[in-house]
């Protein structure tokens, strides 16, 4: 008998469609295989600057993003109390003139009572535009709850920050630290360098309290305590500093670390920078022993010392006083140790480790670059020593200085911009802060008017506020204000408390964009719906509209008033943007669009062309033309093309112009997205070799930066160890300046806003009894999961259908409890019950879960009863949206001081066994939600077999 | 045609490295979507979107914790057909369902003659054939027989689904049977090993260990610093006193 | 290993079925002709329901019980193939036999019948057991005694449903009742040592192994695979509790062996009870050979469970 005969070679498409993925950060490029005109798989795209080819396990699971029977079908108008998910089902029409007017009411008397907030936005660069047109200034997205700790602190030190900001240089990094990263912005890119990492055998070192993922298969795992890294920077930077191993000649060139700071206690320039009469900073030339400008190249500039200003004051040189703080008796790697776990040994070889790295093992490369005084060097040399970092360093209230120290790390090792460093992706470097303000004062609100600019910014001392004259913010979200006043991202995570709380004021409409804020986007559930659902004494909602966009039955469907049903991501137009997140590559800038690959099957509209019609409806200035017609009638793909947002900058930057040649700033070219799409849907500029390292100080650079409008100006970055912005709010605190904070404020912003980064305890730990709750908790996403928008998927519900809670083992047994039992875990605010898988890779003090995979039941298009609600669980019941009261029974956001970032990895809890007797099933648990869509899910998928017929 | 092949031309097969696998699961749905349309379409799912969710994958990615405190460390493991050289799954097929190929050594199980009895999933000894519900047949890595010699697709993707998709590089694909192709040479450098070898069914797939750790366990902490004494000066004067140097810019 | 109840039945009711069948065609070889019509067309008929019946019920396992005709054309490699082929020339060459028998043909053409009847009914429950003996992945069945014991069972199954046959038409025959004693008594001995020797035998098979990191190494699961169970989970991971499979093992033992043993010896000492203690000691044994197929299966370790929790199998 002879083997049977395999077709090994079917052709496995008609077509192949080239397009972006969306479900992560990351934005892969995908080949989207057709047969039969439905989608047969989703593989990588080879020639996309982001994964090269490869794709990751939600990436390959597209296909049932797609397939999902959770999908929204249609409009849905609420007829049911708000929460009980009663709705019937409307025309676009009824839809979108119920928007219009809710909408117009708001803009005719108080543009403030829109509450516009976009989640997972991909598209922020327009829904942003869309509410500055409105008039509103409550917009972000959510940033405010990812990671704004991370992009504020990096983008005031030195005008770039991790993930889409830059990414170290995979190709010669020799030593690559990760501090808190789970599966963070950048999966692929990061998996598929560290892979390259494994092959040269570059050492990777993990700093997370929990060994999974990437973290497992680093060469070095310190599981430090969560909240705890930034002394172990700090002590890492103590080491540096004691055995010599910074690189001076770097600060000198490229940082404020030369610059001069007043010292003269009580005045109101104390802590600013020593000016000439033209306000330029100065610094003191060694050669000449006398002040010098601090810009002029031909200067020797001291580091040290303590010298005497024009006016008899007493000024020091900023590097003085950051060596002072890191080498004092605080950040000994003894005094870490304490407080991290990390043992002092380990600290002083890390240091050791990374100085050898960065001094004895450095990476020249024979690249001609132009430096920004104009003179020319043959070769550049990188100390190739990198880090990433995410979550773990910013979802915590002291986020934002922790972040400072690791940039300053970096700094001193001389690693930004250098082969093997840290590499500056485009538009970033922006100077540092970067000079927009954040829009939205209340004089620049204003009915039927437009905003002045886009909301958000950076402000550069207490004048740039969102306050009115008594301090109280302007924002819903208390965004700029006292409470946050560095909220580069705004706040989404305290809308709807502020909204329901009418503090500082109450709201109209509210309108969402994919942000399951009625589930895990929310901290502190419970009363999340409890402020959704809340009533006046007529009985009418404290929050009276809620227009919500999803593609899916999610559980904050339910808590909305008119539902607008999106599109899955194969059936739409999107803009990967460089005005907005962009995709770019340390060598070019790139951006990309979606396009559609597949009809909708069903009567729903792409979230962006519904927002460009109702702009349009609405009569916003933008979205019409001079005679009230719509602007762009061809909706979203018209936008793109067609938009300016500054003459000749639109939403893409490739083949600009009328014929397509230009890049950057160009006249709109109609055949662009012909381009985009004959191109694999994205396009990447390929800087010039002498343009690809030092960019902050690169001529080079710097005036093409300028040319396409990345940068207002080609004046060098410098980095900022010493961060002035701070210590004005600092002096406004002590009295100083006209913009002054409400007393309760002062003792906060003087403490917090030190222009030099130091370590705090989280606060949650410090305002709770933390005896009664020992144990830090945090989340990650699974990389199966990651990003990605729910459990509807059905494989990747396969891999996670429940979750729970990891701790450590020896733990565990003092505990008395075993694998598999069940526990409560209890917070200051509540409590959850879940099952327990034990491990050895945890810091013991912490326990951990997987984040977003328990469901509230009948969510998602998935049974009542399924795995995810009965044993898939979330933390966020536990985690308070608001500190425990203080100071005269005012609560703050549980976030960070200085940013606003939501500080959900500050959880503090206590572990214990639940009874044998109790039912072995998770808690809380809420109502079942009916399915707004009423299709009943299939009871076996076999789609596949359509795509082998010759089988069936 | 459950009679082994005498020998076969080469061995084709997979070598994983477990010292960069981050188990991502992009090797299990990226096999669970080439191949629910492909040679072994569908692979099913049933109740996918109910209280019992469970269908047939080719590809699953465990993580195990090995060893125990300071030098325990996390292992994500895939898991897949080994393509055994003598592999008891066929041997036992009593319809000649299964079968390894002569040509490359795939075992491969002819969907349309397995009656689903399930016997070769008990024979063999790795988890790597799943019975098929909704199907009736028993599904098994193929190797992605349908990409490795399909000419519609471009030659650099003749590869299986997994070793395409993953992220990290972690899966090579290559015969194993010939000493100098690259898979080949990477288990020599690598140490690559045999799962269960005392089984005795030669598997072909290769499973490169994790390297030695460069942590505490191995490294030597330096010398705690001596305490400042006067004569030497503080910390801060005598990192001062370095950092006093004539600085260009 | 997932007890399945189709195949429990099928290795009991078969067993039972082909020993029974085996026992004709030995009493046709063996005994002076008394040729009965009753007895034969009884007889027989059992024999074929209790086979046929059994083989039905292993279809229900199939996922394609409509091409299980392909299951004959591999009996060159594998034991299951085998025991089909086996099964239908057993009941092939059994169903001449019993025509010959039932038309009593003369005896020297029923003996030409009834020996390879004989040799292909015992081949048939041979294979039954070579399937699972010959497979390494299962500790427990790869056992030396395996196949003997599912021969020796339907032997003595064989015997027993004989022994009340015979009782029930009202011919009590001492000499079937000393059989099925003997051989349910000897099953019992083989079926203490088999416990004996699988509780006895060492785990070589570690988790470390099986992934590929060091047979010593300690190796724990962390994350599994998927969160819900999978196929190999449930047909391979069941595994019954060691407290249970005690009591389980005890119950076979006075249920298979214990009580029909003493039935049989009083349907020996005062045959008028004959049918009625026939009758019970064939159902108490029905009861106790199911229960230890059931633990058969339940008390097997597969090795593939060290993927899934196990540390040695």
């Amino acid at each position: 008998m002879s083997e049977p005969k395999v077709a090994t070679s079917v052709p496995p498409a008609d077509e192949i469609k080239t397009t972006t993925c969306y479900m992560c950060a990351c934005r892969c490029g995908i080949q989207v295989h057709l047969k039969d005109g439905k989608v047969r798989y989703i593989d990588g795209n080879r020639k996309h600057p982001v994964n090269r080819g490869v794709i990751c396990g939600k990436g390959s699971a597209g296909i049932m993003q797609h397939y999902a029977p959770s999908r929204l079908k249609a409009p849905l108008l609420r007829t049911g109390p708000r929460g009980s998910g009663q709705f019937k089902e409307i025309t676009w029409e009824e839809a979108l003139t119920t928007a219009t007017s809710w909408l117009s009411q708001v803009r005719a008397s108080d543009p403030r009572k829109l509450a516009m907030f976009t989640g997972r936005d991909q598209s922020q660069s327009l829904t942003g535009w869309w509410a500055m047109q409105f008039g509103t200034p409550n917009f972000a997205a959510h940033g405010g709850f990812c990671s704004v700790n991370m992009a504020a602190a990096g983008l005031y030190t030195f005008g770039g920050s991790f993930w889409e900001f830059g990414e170290p240089d995979w190709e010669h990094t020799k030593y690559f630290l990760l501090f808190g990263v789970a599966e963070d912005h950048g999966s692929n890119p990061i998996k598929a360098a560290l892979g390259k990492l494994k092959q040269r055998s570059a050492k990777i070192v993990s700093v997370n309290p929990v060994r999974t993922g990437y973290n497992a298969i680093a060469d070095e795992w310190l599981g430090v305590k969560p909240g705890t890294d930034g002394v172990l920077v700090g002590a890492l930077i103590h080491e540096l500093f004691r055995t010599n191993n910074v690189d001076l000649d770097y600060l000198v060139r490229y940082t404020n670390a030369p610059w001069l700071v007043i010292q003269d206690k009580g005045a109101k320039d104390d802590g600013l920078f020593a000016r000439d009469a033209d306000g330029k900073v100065l610094a003191w030339d060694k050669t000449t022993d006398s002040l010098a400008r601090a810009d002029r190249t031909d200067i020797t500039p001291a580091l040290v010392g303590e010298f005497t200003l024009p006016d008899g004051r007493r000024a020091v040189p900023s590097f003085r006083l950051l060596a002072e703080r890191f080498l004092s008796s605080e950040y000994t790697p003894e005094a870490a140790e304490k407080i991290c776990g990390v043992p002092a040994g380990t600290i002083r070889r890390i240091a050791e480790e990374m100085a050898d790295v960065a001094f004895q093992q450095t990476v020249t490369l024979p690249i001609k670059w132009t430096d920004w005084a104009g003179r020319e060097h043959d070769s550049i040399t990188g100390r190739p020593v990198s880090v990433h970092a995410m979550r773990g360093i910013s979802a915590h209230s002291n986020g934002f200085h922790t972040c400072r120290m690791l940039h300053i790390m970096q700094i001193l090792l001389g690693t930004i911009d250098v082969p093997g460093g840290f590499r500056y992706k485009a538009p970033f470097p922006r100077p540092a802060p970067p000079g927009a303000r954040p829009v939205g004062k209340p004089e620049q609100v204003k009915p039927n008017t437009a905003l002045p600019g886009m909301h958000l910014g950076f402000v550069h001392g207490p004048e740039d506020l969102l306050v009115d004259a008594d301090g109280k913010p302007s924002r819903i979200d208390k965004a700029f204000s006292w409470e946050a006043p560095i909220a580069a991202h705004g706040m989404m995570q305290m809308v709807i408390t502020n909204a329901a709380l009418a503090d500082p004021y109450p709201v109209d409409v509210l309108f969402m964009y994919m942000a399951n804020m009625a589930w895990n986007s929310s901290m502190n559930i419970g009363a999340t719906l409890d402020y959704l659902t809340a009533t006046n004494e007529d009985g009418s909602y404290k929050i009276p509209k809620v227009i919500y966009s999803d593609a899916y039955a999610s559980e904050t469907v339910a808590y909305a008033d008119l539902i607008l049903p999106d599109t899955t991501y194969l059936e739409r137009y999107d803009c990967i943007s460089l005005l907005d997140r962009p995709i770019s590559e340390p060598d070019g800038p790139a951006d990309a669009i979606r396009h559609p690959v597949v009809a909708p099957d069903r009567n729903v509209r792409p979230f962006q062309d519904v927002l460009i019609e109702l702009g349009a409806r609405l009569g916003l200035p933008g979205f019409t033309k001079e005679d009230g017609t719509p602007r762009y009638p061809g909706g979203y793909p018209d936008y793109i093309v067609n938009h300016e947002r500054s003459p000749g900058v639109g939403p893409l930057a490739g083949w600009r112009g009328a014929d397509g040649s230009k890049f950057g700033m160009g006249e709109p070219n109609p055949k662009q997205l012909e381009r985009y799409i004959e191109n694999g849907a994205f396009h990447l500029h390929h800087l010039e070799p002498g343009q690809r390292y030092m960019k902050h100080a690169n001529r080079g650079y710097l005036e093409f930066a300028k040319s396409v409008g990345f940068i207002p100006h080609a004046d060098p970055i410098v980095f900022q160890l010493y961060c002035e912005p701070l210590q004005k709010f600092r002096l406004a605190a002590r009295g100083h300046g006209s913009v002054q904070p409400p007393d309760r404020y002062r003792q906060r912003i003087e403490r917090f806003f030190d222009p030099l980064p130091f370590w705090y305890a989280p606060f949650e730990g410090g305002l709770i009894d933390d005896r009664a709750y020992p144990m830090h908790a945090v989340t990650q996403r699974p990389m199966a999961m990651y990003h990605a928008w729910g459990s509807q998927n059905a494989w990747l519900r396969q891999i996670h259908a429940a979750n729970r809670l990891f701790m450590h083992r020896d733990r565990a047994r003092e505990l008395g409890i075993g694998d598999d039992d069940w526990v409560w875990i209890s917070s200051h605010i509540g409590r959850v019950k879940a099952q327990v898988q034990l491990m050895e890779g945890v810091n013991p003090d912490t326990v951990w879960t997987w984040n977003a995979i328990g469901k509230r039941a009948g969510a998602w298009g998935l049974d009542a009863d399924a795995p995810e609600a009965t044993r898939g669980f979330l933390l966020n019941h536990l985690i308070a949206e608001l500190l425990p009261p203080r100071d005269g029974g005012y609560r703050y956001a549980n976030a960070d001081p200085v940013t606003g970032q939501a500080a959900w990895y500050d959880l503090r809890v206590r572990i214990e066994k639940a009874p044998a007797a109790e039912v072995h099933e998770t808690f809380p648990r809420f109502e079942p939600l009916p399915s707004p869509t009423g299709i009943t899910p299939p009871a076996v998928s076999d789609f596949g077999r359509a795509f082998n017929k010759d089988r069936a | 045609m459950t009679a082994l092949p005498a020998s076969t031309k080469r061995k084709l097969g997979l070598v994983i490295d477990l010292d960069t696998c981050v188990g991502c699961q992009a090797c299990a749905t990226s096999c669970k979507e080439w191949n629910t349309g492909g040679y072994s379409a569908p692979l099913s799912d049933i109740d996918p979107y109910g209280a019992d969710p469970h269908g047939a994958w080719l590809n699953r990615v465990h993580a195990y914790d090995v060893g125990e405190g300071a030098t325990s460390r996390t292992v994500h493991f895939p898991r897949s057909c080994l393509h055994c050289e003598t592999p008891a799954c066929v041997t036992v097929c009593p319809t000649g369902a299964s079968y390894k190929r002569a040509e490359d050594g795939i075992v491969l199980v002819n969907p349309d003659t397995c009656i689903g009895c399930k016997l070769c999933s008990w024979a063999c000894a790795y988890g790597a054939r799943e019975f098929d519900a909704a199907d009736g047949v028993m599904k098994k890595c193929t190797l992605c027989v349908d990409r490795i010699y399909n000419e519609h697709l471009p030659e650099e993707d003749r590869v299986p689904a997994c070793v395409r998709a993953c992220p990290t590089s972690a899966r090579h694909f290559g015969d194993l049977g010939d000493p100098d192709s690259a898979v080949s040479q990477l288990v020599k450098q690598r140490g690559g090993v045999d799962l269960l070898p005392e089984m005795g069914f030669k598997p072909v797939n290769k499973y490169l260990p994790p390297r030695p750790r460069r942590d505490a366990t191995t490294l030597a902490a330096p010398a705690a610093p001596e305490t400042a004494s006067p004569s030497n000066g503080s910390v801060m004067d005598r990192f001062f006193t370095w950092a006093d140097q004539m600085l260009s810019r | 290993m997932h007890p399945a109840y189709s195949v429990i039945l099928f290795t009991t009711s078969s067993g039972a079925g082909f020993g029974l069948l085996a026992w004709l065609a030995f009493g046709i070889l063996t005994s002076p002709p008394a040729s009965s019509f009753t007895f034969y067309l009884v007889a027989f008929a059992l024999a074929y329901t209790l086979a046929i019946g059994g083989l039905l019920c292993s279809t229900f396992h199939l996922g394609h019980p409509e091409r299980a005709w392909r299951a004959l054309s591999q009996w060159r490699t594998s034991w299951l193939s085998r025991e089909g082929v086996a099964a239908i020339a057993a009941l092939g060459i059994g169903a001449l036999l019993a025509l010959a028998a039932l038309a009593d043909v003369p005896v020297w053409l029923q003996r030409i019948l009834a020996a390879p009847t004989l040799v292909l009914a015992l081949a048939t429950v041979w294979c039954t057991g070579m399937i699972y003996e010959t497979l390494p992945t299962i500790r427990a069945w790869s056992h030396v005694l395996t196949t003997e014991v599912y021969l020796m069972l339907a032997l003595a199954s064989g015997a027993l449903v004989l022994t009340t046959i015979l009782a029930l038409l009202g011919w009590p025959s001492p000499g079937a009742a000393w059989a099925a004693i003997v051989l349910l008594a000897l099953s019992a001995l083989m079926k203490a040592i088999y416990w004996n020797g699988i509780d006895a035998a060492p785990r070589t098979f570690t988790v470390g192994s099986a992934v590929g990191l060091g047979a010593g190494t300690k190796v724990r699961p962390l994350l599994e695979a998927h969160t819900e169970a999978n196929f190999v989970m449930r047909e391979m991971g069941y595994r019954v509790a060691r407290k249970h499979a005690d009591k389980l093992r005890l119950m076979v033992m006075a249920f298979a062996f214990a009580v029909p043993i003493l039935l049989l010896v009083l349907l020996i000492a005062k045959p008028v009870l004959g049918p009625f203690a026939a009758t019970l000691a064939t159902i108490s044994a029905g009861i106790g050979l199911f229960t230890e197929r059931w633990l058969f299966f339940a008390e097997a370790q597969h090795v593939v469970t060290l993927y899934y929790g196990a540390a040695r199998a």
